[in-house]
């Protein structure tokens, strides 16, 4: 067992934990941060997606030994300012996106990366772009996903 | 004491034929604040099916009497139990005793008691109610039947609080009641004067219980029903605050994983290193249970490293030494001879295979039991928790009344929460440890152990004469669907009383779905079935699905061989023209008949099914730079570019839902038809995870996606979580046949495929999760 300090949604954390417990199994079951989602545990689904430094990552896949001190690491529930929710966020609510919602913190948390990728590389947000999103939604609403991200790409 | 005048406000006088004005009977229930209940009684008519030109075919049972109708008369007697409370701070809530997995019925169930109450939408809360044993078989989740079988009561009894808040609000104002009216959560009088809800609770009160009867709101008079709704757990949803059973913290309930057998159903022997295991960093607890050997520990990650670790002699499954081939073998050796012999007249035979499917819905089964001495108390996503508490009662040993079962929102169902696996092994496992568990199954647990859709055979044949189609029969060959006890009790007990023969329960349900929507000369349709002990549900859409593609696909066989056109032969033989207007409204809006390039094309399909129609027109592209597109560890293969898509349901709640659930039916009969199923392979499922099991994905989904709602003249709502499947299913494969010049003759067309990913060990059974995370940033 050994200590583990790091960034979580802006907060200072320290873990007792095994350096190879997955840093998922880490926020989820220690610090019971329930957002990120179990979905396959193998990097597959990405219903766990969240975002390291400010990119995407799944931490399902990651040892909590591999996370340093200074690493940020920002889960569904650090997205939005506040109350202020991020434009990601909106555009999710407007297009009134979610079925069952399993899957969608990893879905904003991927298209807010994505576009952020997008926009660094100078890309479009277009169906391509989005195309590369591999997260799965076993209820099926790629569809309003697409333009969700459209419109939440707009506004950011 | 003659209620019933108070209870509709006077505006709404002079309506006539409307289900509205009917009366109907509800309860004030005796209790400190308003508390109303309702029951169901009332018949439902629906207009018999006009017979159109051609021969016509004698009607078939779902076209007077549908599954709809046996879930919802199942309901009757226990439906008075329904419940809706006025809260002293004037909100109004309602449990209601149904599982919600995604469709949005805790939103429509808001908007209906809004509507009859004038209330805003989230003025009212619904939550999903406990098990409740008096409900009996009145609190499933299945069939698409949630709003068929609850509209009216839940109205009801929206109605009759109304009317006593009316009531109570009129003589606080010291005015007559016919003139006070009732928005958002207030009783207006006459000079601006208003009372709110919260105010009325306790003065509206009843301290007897009695029937009243009730008048419900005119649907011309709706503000609610019928508007576009988001979903009213959105925000919590985008925030990470939705809670399911696995996010819920339960003191002590640590995470608990079960290791399984290599094969299908394998049982554990002896287990060599178990005292090693218990002593690997974070466990706590290791013992065999009747599924396999439960590891509990602090965390997930390392119950499933003590999970691989074990070393356990296994015995054989339940399909032991099975194969998709040798599983085909019995099922086709059990298909049911046709009634009419071939070679009478001009004789089409077509027959197809539909492999198995897994309904994996994303949140694997999980479920939190804590389980003590006396009494047992468990969360889980249920969408029949009376018969979950009552196996649970058994396996603890304890009377059921000491069993409380409270149901959680689900991440998916798929048919997958009709059954309550999880529960079962977690109060074992709970039991056995003698501490609170959160039993979670893990992916591949989920893929090779997890309930499936069975594998069938499709068998058509028509004979056709000049421009008449004779005859025309299916017979549907399937493993055996399994259906829970809950579903089955009240459809078997209410095919008795539709016109229906000595069938069994899956025969009842098959007749109950299935209809052949066109005018076909002697039609037969039959099932049968082989029960070889697989883990099989009724996944969304149940039998539909693989019946509307053997027929569509036959549909536009027989056209072919008549020399006409797929859209101009269905319009000339459908039944209906409520059928028709589907099949119109997706030509003329996907523009049948364009010309497209070589190696694509369109396609259609036609449904219909839970009291409505639907049609599908489909573009496909088969071209090779399509097909052979590069995704890592994806399946690409042909593509969906564009779906059209008509649904008319009947009285539409949410639009905004129904287009939802629509959109999910189709990504599934795309998965279906194209890229998704199991593989068995020496007694157990070879697929272990999504980078093996191909669901749709963005890179599949097509890029057009047009759901028309039709306008219906129906009062009341049909049946919507799994109707956008099957006509969409027949429309991609013949878009698929047209594009090709093949007619596929199994599904997924891709099954027989290399496999394009190396098969996981099934021991150790869970994958290891990978340790380069940080490696593919972005
Ligand atoms: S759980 Fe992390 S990718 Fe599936
Ligand atoms: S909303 Fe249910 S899995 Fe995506």
């Amino acid at each position: 067992m050994s200590t583990h300090t790091f960034t979580l949604n802006g907060e200072r954390v320290t873990v007792d934990v095994e350096d190879d417990v997955r840093l998922l199994w880490v926020i989820r079951d220690i610090l019971g941060v329930t957002g990120p989602k179990y979905g396959c545990g193998i990097n597959v689904c990405k219903a766990c997606t969240s975002h390291i430094n400010g990119k995407a990552f799944n931490p399902c896949s990651v040892p909590v030994g591999a996370i340093s001190a200074d690493d940020e690491v920002t889960t569904i529930e650090g997205l939005a300012d506040g109350d202020t929710l991020h434009p990601m966020q909106e555009a999710w609510i407007d297009r009134d996106v979610p079925q069952c919602g399993y899957c969608q913190p990893g879905q904003i948390m991927a298209a807010v990366a994505k576009v952020n990728q997008c926009k660094a590389e100078g890309r479009d947000v277009d169906d391509d772009a989005i195309e590369e999103i591999r997260n799965i939604c076993r209820c099926g609403t790629y569809n309003r996903i697409r333009e969700a991200i459209k419109a939440g790409a707009e506004n950011m | 004491m003659a209620h019933h005048r108070l209870a509709s406000p006077p505006k709404e006088t002079g309506l006539h034929r409307s289900v509205g004005r009917r009366k109907f009977l509800g309860y004030l229930i005796a209790a400190p604040t308003l508390v109303v209940a309702a029951e169901l009684a009332r018949e439902q008519v629906f207009g018999a099916s006009e017979a159109f030109a051609t021969i016509p075919s004698p009607p078939q049972t779902p076209e007077a009497y549908d599954l709809l109708d046996a879930l919802r008369d199942a309901a009757r007697p226990t439906a008075n139990l329904i419940r809706v409370e006025v809260n002293k701070d004037g909100t109004v809530s309602f449990a209601l005793p149904r599982s919600d997995n995604g469709q949005g019925i805790i939103t429509s169930t808001q908007m209906i008691i809004a509507e009859e109450m004038d209330l805003d939408v989230d003025q009212v809360q619904v939550t999903l109610a406990d098990a409740r044993p008096e409900l009996l078989f009145n609190q499933i989740t299945g069939g698409s039947s949630t709003t068929f079988t609850t509209y009216t009561p839940i109205r009801v009894a929206a109605a009759l609080a109304k009317g006593r808040l009316l009531e109570a609000g009129a003589q606080l104002l010291a005015q007559d009641v016919r003139t006070v009216t009732a928005r958002k959560g207030l009783v207006l009088g006459s000079g601006g004067r208003s009372i709110p809800f919260s105010a009325l609770a306790e003065k509206a009160a009843s301290s007897t219980t009695q029937q009243v009867e009730v008048v419900l709101k005119a649907r011309e008079s709706f503000t609610v029903i019928g508007k576009a709704q988001n979903k009213t757990d959105a925000r919590d949803i985008v925030t990470g605050r939705k809670v399911f059973a696995t996010d819920l913290q339960i003191p002590d309930a640590l995470p608990t994983v079960i290791c399984r057998a290599p094969d299908l159903n394998g049982t554990p022997g002896d287990v060599d290193n178990i005292d090693d295991v218990r002593s690997m960093p974070g466990v706590t607890d290791v013992e065999p249970v009747s599924t396999g050997v439960a590891v509990r520990a602090r965390t997930f990650g390392q119950a499933i490293d003590a999970v691989n670790a074990l070393k356990v002699s296994w015995k054989r499954g339940t399909v032991a030494g099975e194969n998709d081939d040798s599983v085909l073998k019995r099922v086709k050796a059990a298909e049911l001879p046709m009634a009419v012999p071939a070679g009478v007249g001009r004789t089409i035979d077509r027959s197809f295979t539909f492999y198995f499917a897994s309904s994996s819905s994303l949140e694997t089964n999980c479920c939190i039991a804590d389980v003590r001495k006396d009494r047992a108390e468990l969360w889980g996503p249920m969408k029949n928790p009376i018969a979950a508490q009552g196996d649970v009662a058994k396996i603890c040993g304890l009377p059921v009344g000491a069993v409380t079962m409270h149901v959680t929102q689900g991440g998916g169902s798929f048919g997958r929460k009709l059954f309550y696996d999880a529960a079962l092994e977690a109060a074992e496992c709970s039991k056995a440890f003698g501490k609170p568990v959160k039993l979670m199954w893990t992916r591949a647990d989920d893929s090779r152990q997890g309930r499936v859709h069975p594998m069938s055979t499709g068998r058509v044949r028509a004979q056709i004469n000049g421009d008449s189609v004779v005859s025309y029969e299916q017979r549907h060959t399937s493993v055996a669907t399994q259906i829970n006890p809950g579903l089955g009790e009240p459809v078997s007990a209410a095919a008795v009383k539709a016109p229906l023969g000595n069938l069994t329960l899956s025969e009842s349900i098959f007749e109950l779905t299935q209809v052949t929507p066109y005018e076909f000369g002697v039609s037969t349709r039959f099932l049968n079935e082989v029960d070889m002990r697989f883990n099989t549900t009724s996944m969304r859409n149940i039998y539909s699905p693989n019946v509307a593609t053997a027929r569509e696909v036959m549909v536009d066989q027989i056209a072919d061989a008549m020399g006409k056109d797929p859209y101009e032969f269905r319009r000339g033989f459908l039944k209906t023209d409520r059928l028709r207007a589907a099949l119109d409204a997706v030509a003329k809006k996907g523009r049948w008949g364009r010309s497209m390039p070589k190696g694509t094309a369109q396609g259609l399909g036609i449904h219909t099914e839970y009291k409505g129609v639907t049609a599908a027109l489909v573009e496909i592209d088969c071209r090779p730079d399509t097909v052979n597109r590069p995704i890592r560890e994806g399946v690409t293969g042909p593509r969906v570019t564009k779906v059209t898509f008509a649904v008319d349901v009947g009285l539409v709640i949410n639009p905004k839902g129904l287009e939802a659930q629509m959109m999910g039916g189709i990504n599934d009969a795309l998965a279906l038809i194209l890229t998704s199923s199991l593989h068995l392979d020496d007694g157990h499922f070879v697929e272990a995870s999504w980078d093996n099991y191909f669901y749709t994905r963005q890179w599949n989904t097509p890029p057009d996606l047009d759901i028309i709602i039709l306008d219906s003249e129906a009062d009341e709502p049909g049946g919507a979580g799994e109707f956008g499947l099957a006509a969409t299913c027949g429309a991609i494969a013949n878009a698929y046949a047209r594009a090709t010049g093949t007619v596929p003759e199994y599904f997924p067309i891709n099954h027989k495929d290399p496999f394009p990913f190396e098969p996981k060990p099934t021991v150790p059974p869970i994958p290891e999760s990978p340790t380069d995370g940080l490696d593919h940033t972005y």
